[in-house]
Parts: structure tokens; sequence; C-alpha cells
């Protein structure tokens, strides 16, 4: 049975005379990985950032697990993990010392060495986050949402900008995570990677969810309604070649 | 996961502290405005200065030598005797690298015995009037010997009180040490927090349960921590090789110390006014440099502000670091305890009180 960890009711959000996000509504079950897709400007990251507390909604209700974003602000942010598009650390500070400093903030004790572990950059823990390869950036970011062992964590386009091996071997991780309990909620504008990674997705296009289902089946009811691609389909893609002939290993270590 | 564990703010705040001092320290700017710059003054200053005055008097190439009144002035510490050609002599005196010439020559026609020409120049005046006055008394002690005339009406009995000598280190180091907590509160402050603006380092913190106030006075700490330690190493160069004159020691040390902290609260609410106002780093030193630079020039750092002209003053006893260097020089020179800089304290804490209002208005936490 399916249970609900985030709830979204009629939410919208405006800035001025610009509607952002126009009445939308959704659920999030409890360990699935759920994705939000859709173009640039379509409302994925504000949507986020309001169910991650950081951003104020104009109207509408949203619960994370059983708190109202509105009364119970601090126990959502203890119980959720937050990865931002673009984000940076305190400067001139390792990575053992960043984590340093989120344990403190989160009110937890972690053992440094453990979390990087879990992202494989245990060699890096004397680095600067600044001299780290794209790839690395990003599981140490995702190392950082774990801190707090949330129930819930949230990652904006985490794979953007990364290498095809990057990316697959990020995959790796976020399914890792997935399989220890912790729900998920991605966005991404890769409909292979939500292909790949994602239980159920959500399509929003202009501040509107117009469509939410499994991969398979909206990709069933394509083919149902008598869609074909104009190309024939391979069994393998540029991608897939890619990979065969540069391998599998991780190039940023 | 414990939810139900109570979460602890002064443990976040700390670490913040923490983090934020670490990265101030590994930070080249702010150990070279701190530390390097403030000390470099010293030691300048610390050699050059504690001569006191000198009064340089060239004696013209045909003057008479001979005489008991060049003897005097040659026994006169403070009077330095040069010897070169009229033409040099003249140009140096118009310039005021030298404070007078004199000519002394034998009176063909007996009495007076001698004539005493001394040229002074406008370029020196201060000292050509001490000059003068020394001349008068030399001439008056020569002239009565000279005469054996009727007992004098009254004796002359001076006695000078032995006071402690106020060296150019006394006047340079608090002046210093005030700029230096000048630019790391406007400075730092303002780089800091606009700089986790912009990366979305506070936009992360703000995911986190941490309290906006704990993120202000955790980097308020390390700030404060890092200046203090600052001011101590300063205090204590200058103390142990330049002779700063710390009049009641440990006690001195620690009522410059708890002036420094106060004058660096006050100048924090500066930085978070700029990093509020500022759009990116790179319109932070313009905008700095409007608070810090008067101040730097005109609140005493320098030159005592007794010494500009009359319409500068009241800019001059309206800045904050006015009364932060001026508060310090009582202390550090006088022994003064806090109370007895009351009137200081209470202008910066207006000034604090002003800015904070300011702050709180301007300050953005995201863009």
């Amino acid at each position: 049975m399916l249970q609900s960890i985030i709830t979204v009711k009629n939410l919208v959000k405006k800035y001025g005379d610009f509607t952002a996000i126009k009445d939308i509504s959704f659920e999030v079950f409890e360990g699935e990985i759920f994705g939000l897709l859709g173009p640039n400007g379509a409302g994925k990251t504000t949507t986020l950032e309001i169910i991650e507390t950081l951003r104020e909604k104009t109207s509408g209700e949203v619960y994370v697990d059983g708190f109202s974003i509105d009364t119970g602000p601090e126990q959502i942010k203890r119980r959720i993990g937050v990865q931002l598009q673009s984000a940076g650390y305190y400067p001139n500070l390792n990575l053992s010392e960043l984590i340093e400093l989120f344990s403190g903030l989160y009110g937890i004790d972690v053992k440094p060495m453990e979390l990087l572990e879990k992202v494989a950059l245990t060699d890096k823990a004397k680095s600067k986050y600044k001299a780290l390869s794209g790839g690395q950036k990003q599981r140490f970011s995702i190392a950082t949402t774990l801190i707090n062992q949330p129930k819930i964590i949230f990652l904006d386009e985490p794979t953007t900008g990364l290498d095809p091996q990057a990316r697959r071997n990020l995959w790796n991780l976020i399914q890792d995570i997935r399989q220890s309990g912790t729900t998920i909620v991605i966005t991404t504008h890769y409909m292979d990677e939500a292909e790949v990674l994602c239980d159920r997705v959500a399509f929003v296009d202009s501040g509107k969810i117009i469509g939410i289902d499994t991969p398979d089946h909206f990709i069933d009811t394509l083919v149902a309604s008598g869609f074909e691609r104009k190309k024939e389909v391979k069994k393998a893609n540029l991608e897939d070649v890619f990979i065969h002939l540069t391998g599998k290993e991780w190039r940023e270590d | 996961m414990d939810n139900n564990r109570s979460y602890s703010h002064t443990r976040a705040t700390l670490a913040i502290a923490k983090a934020s001092f670490r990265s101030i320290v590994r930070s080249p700017s702010a150990v070279v405005f701190s530390l390097a710059f403030p000390l470099i003054f010293i030691v300048v200053f610390g050699f050059i200065g504690g001569g006191g005055i000198k009064l340089k008097v060239g004696i013209a190439p045909q003057s008479d030598t001979s005489n008991a009144i060049y003897q005097a002035l040659k026994n006169i510490k403070v009077v330095k005797l040069i010897n070169e050609s009229q033409q040099e002599m003249t140009t140096d005196l118009v310039k005021g690298r030298i404070d007078a010439i004199l000519n002394i020559q034998k009176n063909p026609q007996k009495l007076p015995a001698y004539f005493l020409n001394a040229q002074y120049s406008e370029a020196s005046s201060d000292k050509g009037n001490i000059l003068k006055s020394m001349l008068n008394t030399i001439l008056v002690s020569i002239n009565n010997r000279a005469v054996h005339g009727p007992p004098p009406i009254a004796e002359l009995r001076e006695t000078t009180l032995k006071g402690r000598e106020y060296k150019t280190i006394d006047f340079i180091l608090p002046g210093q040490l005030g700029f230096s907590l000048l630019s790391s509160g406007v400075f730092g402050t303002a780089f800091v927090f606009i700089s986790l603006r912009i990366t979305l380092v506070i936009k992360r913190f703000f995911a986190t349960p941490v309290k906006r106030s704990s993120i202000v006075l955790g980097e308020a700490i390390s700030r404060l921590v890092f200046s203090l330690i600052g001011a101590l190493i300063i205090i204590l160069i200058g103390h142990f090789l330049f002779r700063f004159t710390l009049i009641n020691g440990a006690l001195t040390v620690l009522n410059m110390l708890a002036l420094s902290a106060l004058g660096l609260i006050v100048f924090m609410g500066f930085g978070f006014v700029v990093s509020g106002i500022a759009k990116n780093e790179s319109s932070i030193p313009p905008i700095a440099n409007m608070i810090t630079l008067p101040q730097f020039l005109l609140s005493g750092t320098f030159f005592s502000i007794e010494a500009f002209p009359s319409w500068l003053q009241p800019i001059s006893k309206a800045l904050p670091l006015t009364y932060l260097n001026d508060a310090m020089r009582k202390v550090a020179f006088e022994g003064a305890g806090l109370m007895d800089v009351k009137q200081q304290l209470l202008i910066m804490l207006i000034w604090g009180i002003a800015i904070y209002a300011l702050a709180i208005k301007v300050f953005k936490w995201e863009e």
C-alpha cells in the first residue's frame, strides 16, 4: 500500500503580475523516486523550493511527512535533505570541515569519513569544494543532503553538465540512497535519466502539471495512440556506444 | 532518526563561528589588512619616530665662531648646527629644511661686542619662534654676566616635572589598531555576507534548522575573536619591540581589547549596510572606501585632529573612529579606565544604534 509522504494541494505562486505556479496538486509516495520534468522556467525549482520551506507560497497547502509548511517548517527542515541548483559551499573549507559545519547546523553527530565513503570521496576529504570535478561536486552535494538522515531528499538537476560516466555514476548513487529507504524528489531535463531512475514522473509546463504517471505507462499510452518514432529504434543508442568505447570507470578521479 | 531531541541553536552558532574563523585565517586579504598593514605602519613609525624636536640652524660661512654665543648654542642638545655654502643654506631655509641662518659678527665699534644676525623662514615659523626665545635667553644671560650691573630684580628658578615621554608609537599604534578594526569590520563583514549570499551558501543554510540570528552571531563571534587576537599581537609587538606605553600593564591591554570589541561591533554594522547596498563583490570596495577612507584620514590615525583647520574639525569630531582612537590613547597612555572614557563610548554607542537600525532596513539575505 502506497503511503503519501508529500502532499501538494492547489499550490499557487505569484511574482507580482506573473503567476509562476498555477494551481498544482500532486502527491509523492514514501520510498519512491519522483521526477519533476519540464523545460526551463516551467516552475520546477520554484515548486521544489516551496516544499523545502525556502520560498513563500501565494496560496495552497503543502504537507511534508505530516507537517504543514505553514505551521511546521522547522520540523520539515529536520526531515529533509536539500541539494540546490548551483549552490556553493562555505569558502576556504575542505570537505570534512564542511561536513562538520553541516553537522553543527543540523545538530547531529556525523563522522565525515563515513559520509564521504557513501559518495566515494574519502580521498578528497582534505580538498576544497572548488577543486573538485563536476561529478565530485554533485556527489558531495548529495552527501550533504544525507547528514541529517532525512526521510526525503530533493535533488535539483543533479546531473546537468556532467559527462556520461559521471552521470551514470550518480544514477547508481541515487538508486543506492533509495534502496536504503529514502524518498527522492528529482528534477531533470533528461528524459532517459527520468526513465531509468523515476518510479513516477510529473510533467510541468508553464506552471501547470500536464501529466503524472509512471514512465512505462506514459510510453505505453503514447504507443497505443499510434505514435511511432520516425527512425527505427535500435537496441543501443550513441551514449551506449560512448560508454562502451570509453569504459565505465569514472574519469574524474 | 530521533526527531524529539531538542535542537541546539548554540551548537549551530558555534559551528558557524568555527567554520568562519577557519575561513578568515586562510584568507590572505583578512590577514594582510588586519595584521600586516598596521604592523608595517607601526614598524615604519616606530623607527623614524621618537626624536622629538630638532632645530636645524645654519651657520653662515663668514660668521664668527669664537664667541660665547656660538659655544652656548653648540651645547644645546636640540640645536643642530649646520655648515654649508651660503647659497645652499638660503635654499634650504626657504624650503624649511633648516629653521634659521645665524651670522654672528664682531662689532668694530666695540660695544655691543657682537651683532647676532638671525634669518628665519615662513616655511618653518614654529621652530623659528622656539629658536627666537632660545636666543633671547642666551643673550640675556650673557649680557648680565658681562655688565656686572646691579643685582637682578627677579631670578627665574625653573623646575621640570618628570613626565612620561610621549613617543610617536604611543600616537601611531592606537590609530593603526583602530583602523585595522575599521577595515576588518567594514570590508570583512561586507565581503563575507555578499559572497555567502551570491553563492547561495546562506540559502543552503536556510534548508537546515539554523536561525538567522545564529548565522549573524556566528560570523560576528569569529570576526571578533580574529580581530582581538590581531589587536593583541599588534599591542604586544608595539610594546616589546617599540616601547609602546601600557601604563597599567595587563589591565591596560584588557581595556584596549574591550574598546577594540566595541569598535569592531560598531564597524561591523557598516559592513552589514555595505553588503546590503552592494550588488556584487566588485561594488564593495568603492562603497566601503567611502566609509573607511575619510576616517583613515580625518580620525586622528596619523595626525592629531587638533592639527586640522577649524572648518574640518567638526567633520573629524563626527566620525566614530575618532572616538575609538581617542579612547584608546587615553587608556593606553594616560591609564584611563573605561569609565573615564564614557563620553567616547557613548558616542560610539550612538553610532552603533544608528548604523544597526539602518542595517536592519537594507540588509539582504537572498538575491
